[in-house]
């Protein structure tokens, strides 16, 4: 196996790389290296951030000196067992097209698919967890259908709607709360990944898995209301 | 219960403490006190420890009413007049604000953060560990919302109020160009895109808010395209998207982006290169790990120190008296103004 490389961010953290491209196999490992740290933390480390191929270790310089704490990781990294997911799957119910997914005539007519392929293609497979970021809760997933690949709109939006199903690029996500975004929404989910007032406040995790179950727009109100009562409404099923 | 209302305030006043930590793995900003040597100072002046959550003012300062009881408040950072009923209040030291009073807080005159802490701190329920208040995603603060006027925050009104207080700011190692560590991507850039980093003046651009401070200045030249697989974000960073123009990555960065980061500024520095504003210039010079460190350590032991360098004040010396008494011959130092000789004594040294 190529070693990983050690990429300073500065005097307080530092990534480690374990390869440049979007890989399941290269993000087992980052979960691996990251589920073995928080399992025995070395001195001095603060917390760790799982991206698609790298890991951000934040640690305290005044309490770990860099080079002990790089070797530490590099050694780690060499005895790992990667597990291709965290053994949990999540059945997400979605809203598609209409109010719920503006976009989805505009990307059908764009892979010249009907409406109700892009949905098909969309819901068919099984995602994976990437890594959470951008914001609290938001999902990056892989495993997009690769005729559903579509470019980012020329003009980002200010604000798309809190549990967005969108697609930009190779990629998919669920995004949590409103924020801005260039990518296309093809549906939404009542789901709230984050909600600050819910134990746990957040449903999904680097690595675990995520089906799509397309729902009847007449279950959106009581769905919506169950999510906002502090209800997962996403079921945790058998992978 | 005592309160401190809000009477009016800039747009981007809010509660800051240390920062939120645990949580950048489900997306969560930390946040935190833009200048957290000035939240310890304002702290320190208070007795509270230094890394309890304050007002932050950016730019503009407002006026505070003390209400159902007697506060003890202080404020470092940013150089703003303070006047409490008209009554000056001397810079870096502690005050009581009674019951009624008003507390009026002047526009910075110099830097961007100032920081107001009350003795005892705030009655408010942190989220997810932490008051700090973020923007984008509503986070903390005082009901997921920045200060407004109306709002009334409950205080810990620390009971009784300990003796006032001012502060001899310890020595800093402010001077010179702000530190950095090169990389994570400095490989993406060419020898004289780095050169031209290291040896040119940038100047903060009016985009400069909690999220980052977008530079202007020469051009930096990618070696091999932009477009990198997103991957963590620490505060500090330098990030160069498609324009060659430098941002930095501040307290309220996202935990994840997806641009070249030639650069990541030394902790040790983000403090002061968060009260530089717009219009002003900067350089950067590149260190290495045992440098950083070394200013990380300074860093530390000086918030530790800050009470050692604290003096008690009588409440009935106001400037106006100080002025009036003519204790010291010539200019008043305003970093040192009153210092008692017996307590001082011991940390002259």
């Amino acid at each position: 196996m190529q070693e990983p490389r050690i990429l300073p961010c500065g005097d307080t953290a530092l990534s480690i790389e374990f390869g440049s491209s979007i890989d399941a196999d290269l993000n087992d490992k980052v979960l691996a290296l990251d589920a073995s740290l928080r399992a025995s933390p070395p001195v001095g480390l603060r917390e760790t951030v799982p991206t698609y191929r790298s890991l951000l270790v934040h640690f305290d310089p005044t309490l770990v000196d860099y080079d002990v704490l790089t070797r530490a990781l590099l050694d780690a990294a060499k005895h790992l067992h990667p597990e291709a997911s965290t053994g949990r799957r999540w059945k997400v119910p979605v809203f598609y097209g209409g109010s719920y997914g503006m976009d989805l005539e505009e990307v059908s007519e764009r892979h010249g698919l009907s409406p109700e392929a892009v949905i098909s293609l969309h819901c068919e497979p099984i995602y994976r967890i990437y890594m959470i970021g951008f914001m609290p809760g938001f999902a990056y997933l892989g495993g997009l259908d690769a005729r559903l690949a579509t470019p980012r709109r020329t003009q980002p939006r200010a604000h798309i709607p809190s549990g967005s199903i969108i697609i930009g690029g190779a990629q998919a996500a669920v995004s949590s709360i409103e924020c801005p975004s260039g990518w296309h929404i093809l549906g939404r989910t009542p789901v709230r990944s984050y909600a600050p007032e819910r134990e746990p406040a957040f449903l999904f995790a680097a690595g675990d898995e995520i089906v799509f179950d397309p729902k009847d727009p007449a279950l959106w109100k009581e769905m919506e209301q169950a999510a906002l009562a502090g209800e997962p409404v996403a079921e945790l099923v058998a992978p | 219960m005592t309160e401190l209302v809000v009477n009016s305030c800039g747009p981007m006043t809010s509660l800051q403490d240390h920062g939120r930590f645990g949580y950048q793995r489900f997306g969560v900003s930390p946040s935190g006190a833009m200048d957290r040597r000035a939240l310890a100072m304002a702290n320190a002046l208070v007795g509270n420890p230094p890394e309890l959550a304050a007002i932050e003012f950016m730019h503009l300062g407002g006026s505070l009413t003390a209400s159902g009881g007697k506060l003890q408040l202080a404020l470092a950072g940013a150089e703003c007049a303070l006047t409490v009923g008209g009554r000056l209040i001397p810079p870096r030291t502690s005050f009581d604000l009674n019951d009624g009073e008003t507390l009026e807080i002047s526009a910075a005159k110099a830097g961007t953060f100032a920081y107001l802490a009350v003795g005892g701190g705030f009655s408010i329920s942190p989220q997810l560990g932490s008051l700090s208040f973020h923007l984008r995603s509503k986070m903390g603060g005082l009901d997921g919302e920045l200060l407004r006027a109306g709002d009334r925050l409950p205080c810990l009104a620390a009971s009784p109020a300990g003796s006032l207080r001012q502060l001899a700011a310890p020595p800093t190692d402010d001077e010179g160009p702000i530190r950095v560590i090169m990389g994570p991507q400095d490989d993406y850039f060419t020898p004289e895109a780095i050169r031209t980093f290291l040896t040119c003046s940038f100047t903060v651009s009016m985009q400069a808010d909690r999220m980052g401070f977008q530079l202007s200045g020469p051009r930096i030249e990618h070696a091999k395209g932009f477009n990198i697989v997103s991957d963590g974000i620490v505060e500090g960073h330098i990030q160069v998207p498609g324009s060659g123009q430098l941002i930095v990555l501040m307290r309220d960065r996202q935990t994840a982006g997806g641009y070249p980061k030639i650069a990541t500024v030394v902790s040790a520095d983000l403090d002061r290169l968060a009260q530089i504003r717009p219009g002003g210039t900067l350089q950067f010079r590149a260190v290495d790990q045992a440098e950083a460190v070394t200013a990380a350590r300074t860093r530390k032991d000086w918030i530790a120190s800050l009470p050692q360098w604290l003096t008690p004040v009588h409440p009935e010396l106001t400037t106006e008296r100080l002025l009036g008494a003519n204790l010291i011959s010539g200019a008043i130092d305003a970093m040192h103004p009153l210092v008692d000789q017996s307590a001082s004594s011991g940390i002259a040294d």
